[in-house]
């Protein structure tokens, strides 16, 4: 029980910085991919590590080395796990039990809820059209998924700027990324460090749809200028106090995308040339992955070799 | 469901001598107005219809009231419309989409299964958008209006 511990709970923080830099550069369909998994693991190893420390605080009850017959006063020498961290384990480890469990249960509910009505919602060719003047375009996860578009966006859009918006919508569908963003979230429900990079699984979703988009219209600048189009006719969203200030002190100057909303950086995005893959950020993901499950087990070994010299000396 | 709370709250609002009828009564009296219209109508606008109808007289915050909790209910479509909104009747299966999206919103789990095509922008991002897409030589659909 010693550094090999504290890795697991520590790389999830690192993760947190590099979530959104990753979600930018990355190839989408990679980075989805990358991400998601990343996420799960990182996870799972930082619940465990949570376990491992709460395991070798409650070996250190003497009820328990009564009945494990080991020696306590031995455990209690060579592990140096102090009382009061094999506590706040404990605490986030039940934290953990209870967000997930939570978090769990209100995915399973959204979706179960998006299956019966993408069942009730019987469409010709899975598309939706929703009568009204709200300009609302979504993907319903289903069996089989629908896509609810409002009639007042399809009259807004011409018939190349409508493919492009099908397109994205079902990408959405055939590629499940909603199994996607829900594992993420999940993963970040368990360990809120994660939860940058679960957002950064919801970003490189859209745009692994619109790269598929992209390639199903052969015209990223249609896709870029549809998305920009359906934005700007969308309702502002709450305003940001931050950027209301900054818009107030009204300076003209360079603005960059990366630190701006989800949908600039995507129409950025498609009119940049299509993303390339980069071996080394990839490596380097896969590495931090490698090392926390690698931390994780060793740390296990840890206190299996710590109970194994408790109870030689028993 | 959330819905279902909000009846009942109807304020005594019906003018002086309008008999009492049920909610559900005015309601189905406002979406036969809108449905008639054939065009958006605003909250005064279907007050006068129900009057010219020769409907016992509303006061306007009943009818604002019944609108927007049609509204909430998915049965109507709002758009603005000066200060205020103007209301279509929605059909049959875009009835079905709005409930299910004012489900799937009502308990924040919108994020865990609608991917939206296009979110609404912070005004620092519309202005990125603008800067980004005028930049771009033919672009054909950024700013048409």
């Amino acid at each position: 029980m010693r550094l090999f511990v504290y890795l697991p709970l520590l790389i999830p923080a690192l993760t947190a910085l590099a979530a959104r830099p990753l979600a930018a550069r990355l190839e989408p369909r990679q980075a989805t991919w990358l991400l998601t998994t990343a996420a799960a693991i990182l996870a799972g190893c930082a619940v465990a590590a949570l376990a491992l420390l709460t395991a070798s605080a409650a070996a250190g009850l003497p009820a328990l080395a009564a009945l494990g017959h080991y020696s306590q006063p031995a455990l209690r020498r060579a592990d140096p796990v102090a009382a009061v961290t094999g506590l706040a384990a404990t605490v986030l480890l039940a934290g953990a039990a209870v967000t997930a469990a939570t978090g769990l249960r209100r995915r399973a509910r959204a979706l179960a809820e998006s299956y019966r009505r993408a069942a009730r919602l019987r469409a010709d060719g899975g598309l939706v059209v929703m009568p009204g003047n709200a300009i609302e375009a979504y993907a319903l996860p289903g069996w089989p998924g629908q896509i609810v578009v409002s009639a007042a966006l399809l009259e807004a859009l011409d018939d190349r700027q409508r493919a492009a918006l099908l397109a994205h919508e079902r990408a959405h569908l055939a590629r499940r990324h909603h199994l996607f963003t829900t594992t993420a979230h999940l993963a970040a429900a368990a360990c809120p460090l994660l939860l940058p990079l679960a957002r950064a699984v919801d970003y490189t979703v859209e745009r692994w749809a619109d790269e598929d988009a992209a390639r199903a219209t052969g015209d990223r600048r249609l896709v870029a200028a549809t998305i920009g189009h359906v934005a700007l006719l969308t309702p502002p969203c709450r305003p940001r106090p931050a950027t209301a200030s900054l818009g107030a002190a009204g300076r003209p100057r360079r603005v960059s995308v990366a630190w701006a909303g989800p949908v600039p950086r995507r129409v950025a995005a498609l009119l940049a040339p299509p993303p390339a893959r980069h071996a080394v950020l990839v490596a380097a993901v896969v590495a931090a992955a490698a090392l926390t499950g690698l931390s994780a087990l060793e740390a296990a070994r840890d206190l299996h070799a710590l109970l194994e010299i408790a109870r030689a000396a028993h | 469901m959330r819905g279902d709370g909000l009846d009942g709250s109807l304020p005594p609002g019906g003018g002086a001598g309008a008999p009492r009828r049920p909610a559900g009564a005015l309601e189905a009296e406002v979406l036969a107005v809108l449905r008639a219209a054939g065009m958006p109508l605003t909250a005064g606008q279907v007050r006068q219809q129900l009057a010219a109808g020769q409907q016992a007289e509303l006061s306007y915050s009943t009818v604002v009231t019944i609108v927007t909790r049609l509204h909430a209910k998915g049965l109507l479509a709002r758009e603005q419309a000066g200060r205020g909104f103007a209301y279509t009747p929605i059909d049959e299966a875009g009835v079905a989409a709005g409930r299910m999206r004012q489900v799937l919103e009502a308990g924040r789990n919108r994020d865990a299964v609608l991917s939206r095509f296009a979110s609404g922008l912070s005004g620092r991002d519309a202005r990125l958008l603008r800067a980004l897409l005028a930049a771009e030589p033919g672009d054909p659909g950024g700013e048409q209006e």
